[in-house]
C-alpha cells in the first residue's frame, strides 16, 4: 500500500498520520512533510504510526531525524504504536529507548512534551 | 530445490518489489505465516542496503536476489560494491542512536543491521565468491 500522509492539530500538538508502507521509496516523502511542519513552527509533534503496515531502517532514521531537529528546537517528539510487529522492530534496534512511544494519540497528547528528552 | 532470481537497477522504487516476490516465495515455500513479516523486513533491508551501496559507488549493474527452497528457505542478495564485507555490523547502543553527531546514512546503516540480525537467525555477511561484491545470506526453516 502506498504512503499516506495525514496532519490534524489536537491542543498545542500537532499530530502526523502515516499509513501504508514507510520504506526507501517513500521516506524522503515522509522526511519532506515533517520538515515542513517543523520549518512551518510545529514543536510538539505526534506521528501515529497506527495505519502503518511496513517500516524500515530508512524510516526510522527519518523519524529520529524529526526527534532531533524538535529536541534542538526546544520541541517535542511522540509516536503513536499499538502493534506488536512494529513495537518489536523498536525493540530490536533500541529506539524504543529514543522515542517517547505511547498506545494511543489521547496518551501521546495528555503526556508532558518534556518526554520526547526521555 | 527450487530457485527464484530476480535482479533489479538499483533504485529504491524497486526493493518494494523484491519485498513482496521474497515474501510470495516464503510462502509458497513453506515458510510459517507468522515469520514472513520477518522475511519481509529482512529481504528489504538487505536490498535497501544493497541499493544504497550501488548509488553511492555510481554503480548501474543490478541487484541481484536470489531465493531458493532445498530444506530451507534461503534467500541471497548480493551486490557489487567494493567493500570490506563485515563494515557496519556493529549495532548501535541506544545514546548514541539519538546522538546529534550521528549522520542519518550511519543511523540508517547501523539501524538496517541491527534489523537483520535481530530478525534473521541464520545471517551471513561475506564477500561474493567472485569478482566484487557483498553476499547477505539469510536462512529460515520451513515448516511442513
Amino acid at each position: 500500500m502506498e504512503l499516506s500522509l495525514a496532519t490534524r492539530t489536537v491542543g498545542e500538538h500537532t499530530v502526523l498520520e502515516v499509513g501504508g508502507e514507510v520504506d526507501v521509496y517513500t521516506a524522503p516523502r515522509l522526511r519532506e512533510r515533517l520538515l515542513e511542519l517543523i520549518d512551518g513552527g510545529a514543536r510538539h509533534v505526534v506521528v501515529d504510526l497506527g495505519r502503518v503496515d511496513f517500516l524500515d531502517s530508512t524510516g526510522l532514521g527519518v523519524l529520529v531525524g524529526a526527534l532531533k531537529r524538535l529536541r534542538t528546537a526546544g520541541g517535542s517528539f511522540a509516536l503513536v504504536c499499538d502493534k506488536e510487529p512494529l513495537l518489536k522492530i523498536f525493540r530490536i534496534t533500541a529506539l524504543d529507548q529514543v522515542f517517547p512511544l505511547h498506545p494511543t494519540v489521547d496518551a501521546a497528547v495528555g503526556a508532558e512534551p518534556s518526554g520526547a528528552n526521555a | 530445490m527450487a530457485t527464484v532470481r530476480l535482479s533489479f537497477s538499483p533504485a529504491p522504487v524497486h526493493v518494494r518489489t523484491a519485498r513482496l516476490v521474497g515474501v510470495a516465495v516464503a510462502r509458497r515455500a513453506g515458510v510459517r505465516e507468522d515469520l514472513l513479516d520477518e522475511v519481509r523486513l529482512a529481504i528489504g533491508e538487505a536490498c535497501t542496503r544493497a541499493v544504497a551501496l550501488h548509488r553511492q559507488y555510481g554503480l548501474p549493474d543490478p541487484v541481484l536476489v536470489e531465493m531458493s527452497d532445498g530444506g530451507s528457505y534461503a534467500v541471497r542478495v548480493v551486490d557489487r560494491a567494493p567493500i570490506e564485507a563485515s563494515i557496519g555490523l556493529a549495532a548501535l547502543p541506544p545514546d548514541e542512536l539519538a546522538n546529534e553527531s550521528l549522520t542519518d546514512e550511519a543511523l540508517t546503516t547501523g539501524v538496517g543491521f541491527a534489523l537483520l540480525a535481530g530478525f534473521v537467525e541464520d545471517l551471513q555477511v561475506r564477500p561474493v565468491d567472485e569478482g566484487v561484491g557483498t553476499e547477505v545470506r539469510m536462512v529460515w526453516p520451513v515448516g511442513r
